[in-house]
């Protein structure tokens, strides 16, 4: 008898439950259509406006205003990551080694460490851009120079590159540090032969992150790199990247098919990194 | 041995002390030259007037505004998409909609400027909702990577003992697992916020950079970002130093930013 009574009640209830779950279905679908459709919308963009401007004169060896050649960007671009990287490199995997090998947890150093790190990381690259300019421009009298640029990205992307290779170097399992040892290798040997060697593929993840961080970036290097659009005969001559390259085009304002075409360059290198970290992490993955 | 790597670990932190010195070093004398009210509470801003004005509260102003657009745009997509990622998506969708929040991440932000210069302003013209619906866009993929590794490490118990006191799929995740992910998920709107307020080129192109209080939303304005690096290309002595000056108050806010985050991070572990 009672439960006749609860029976429309309980249907009512029902019906609302399944509403919601219908409504709740549809909002989380929809919102991850418009995050497919907006990446979709703006490669779409790029591509449509930039291609058909992706011409050869646009890699003549020498910039001049006729052809708005985008090559002496593209190589300024190849020498900063390498330069930068071979700054950072070193810096990031021996920090990543005294944190994950050497230093006891916990301690006070060690949580400095880690906080400098952090900190590094949240910093915007505008604000690194001001302390390069300060620092290396003007006090180290380097001048805007490719130098200066990639000591300010050096700094920029050493909390990327800090961080991966720890997650990488900490991933490695200690059944190999012990068994180094106990075949008679130091603590060093076994570091550099047995447990950095097994990291590699985290850290090269690492390394192709913070490349595209130095693609990718334009404020760091503006009033750091400067943007004389050459091709640098030496780190102290000023080089623009191919964003800055792109940012500069823009300011102009005449050359608006050239700025699509070098953004299809980027978008292509960008697609290119991303591809190449999701193959190194796929490969990560399985072995673990 | 040992100490050579304690060596370039300490690199880190002799960074953030040189970036600290450097910064106040150059812009804290400014800013008490200038006056700290006049500086910071200063409506007007005009370095060419005699005497000249340095007051940055339209920077500030804009910053904040161009930030709450975006977040109020953006958190809700990013948090749902993440949602999306972690318990709807098919496992074959997976493969394609997961590499594609990655590259949305790693668009350089000049392109993202370029984009919107050509497809968002002729809509919007160059104003604070133009800056908010761009900045939307390029917090998302951070916010949804940050959300939805927070999403998959609630414990499965959790959906499962939902489930069984008779609560639907999308129940169950919006009810239970959501609000146990909640450090993590704030913690990912913070990250967001802090890339809106610190990123420049993108913004500069859609913003307009008047240097005045906005009225509306779709009126001009321009960040504290965009002042820097438009003006530090030709500004010279205290107008320079004024600059400076709006990086350590951008630096600031920075900070403060990223300790709750790291606060929020502490929480979660």
């Amino acid at each position: 008898m009672n439960m006749k009574k609860n029976l429309p009640a309980r249907r009512r209830k029902n019906s609302a439950a399944a509403a919601t779950e219908i409504c709740l279905a549809a909002l989380t679908w929809a919102a991850a259509l418009l995050s497919a459709g907006v990446l979709l919308y703006l490669i779409g963009f790029i591509l449509s406006r930039g291609l058909p401007y992706l011409k050869p004169s646009l890699f003549s060896l020498r910039y001049n205003s006729t052809n708005v050649s985008l090559l002496p960007a593209l190589i300024s671009t190849v020498y900063m990551t390498l330069l930068s990287l071979a700054l950072a490199l070193p810096l990031g995997i021996g920090a990543a080694i005294y944190l994950a090998e050497y230093a006891r947890r916990g301690h006070r150093g060690v949580l400095l460490i880690r906080l400098a790190a952090e900190t590094l990381a949240g910093i915007p690259s505008i604000v690194y851009g001001l302390f390069g300019m300060l620092f290396f421009v003007t006090w180290l009298g380097w001048g805007y120079s490719l130098l200066a640029g990639a000591c300010t990205l050096a700094v920029m992307i050493l909390p990327l590159l800090l961080r991966a290779s720890e997650e990488a170097l900490l991933a490695v399992p200690d059944a190999y540090r012990e068994g180094a040892l106990a075949l008679g290798a130091g603590k060093l040997r076994t570091v550099w032969r047995i447990v950095l060697p097994a990291a590699v593929p985290g850290v090269l993840a690492g390394v192709i992150l913070a490349v595209g961080r130095v693609v990718g970036e334009t404020a760091a290097l503006i009033y750091t790199a400067g943007t004389v659009a050459r091709i640098p005969v030496d780190v102290f001559s000023s080089a623009r990247t191919l964003s800055v390259h792109m940012y500069a085009l823009s300011r102009e304002g005449l050359h608006t098919n050239e700025a699509y075409a070098t953004a299809v360059v980027l978008l292509a290198a960008v697609t290119g990194l991303n591809a190449l970290a999701a193959s190194v992490a796929g490969r990560l993955r399985r072995e673990s | 041995m040992r100490a050579v790597f304690f060596g370039t670990a300490l690199v880190s932190v002799l960074a953030v002390l040189l970036i600290c010195l450097f910064l106040f070093g150059n812009g804290l004398p400014a800013l008490f030259k200038i006056g700290p009210g006049r500086f910071l509470l200063g409506q007007e801003w005009s370095p060419a007037d005699v005497p000249p004005l340095f007051g940055i509260l339209p920077m500030i102003a804009g910053s904040v505004y161009v930030t709450a657009t975006a977040l109020v745009l953006g958190t809700p997509v990013g948090l749902l998409t993440a949602v999306f990622l972690a318990r709807v998506c098919p496992p074959r969708l997976y493969r394609l909609l997961k590499p594609g929040v990655d590259l949305l991440a790693g668009i350089p932000s000049v392109v993202y400027g370029f984009f919107g210069m050509a497809a968002i302003v002729p809509h919007f013209r160059s104003s604070i909702l133009s800056a908010g619906i761009l900045l939307g866009i390029m917090i998302l993929p951070t916010m949804t990577a940050i959300a939805e590794s927070a999403l998959r490490s609630v414990p499965p118990q959790y959906y499962e003992g939902a489930l069984a006191l008779g609560a639907g799929h999308y129940r169950a995740v919006f009810r239970v697992i959501l609000p146990a992910a909640r450090s993590g998920v704030l913690a990912a709107v913070v990250l967001g916020l802090g890339r809106a307020v610190g990123e420049t080129m993108a913004v500069i192109m859609v913003a307009g950079n008047q240097a005045r209080m906005p009225g509306s939303i779709f009126e001009g304005v321009r960040t504290m970002t965009a002042n820097i690096v438009l003006e530090m290309g030709y500004a010279a002595e205290l107008h320079r130093e004024a600059l400076i000056a709006t990086g350590v108050v951008l630096f600031v806010f920075i900070l403060l930013i990223n300790l709750c985050f790291s606060a929020l991070n502490r929480r979660k572990n």
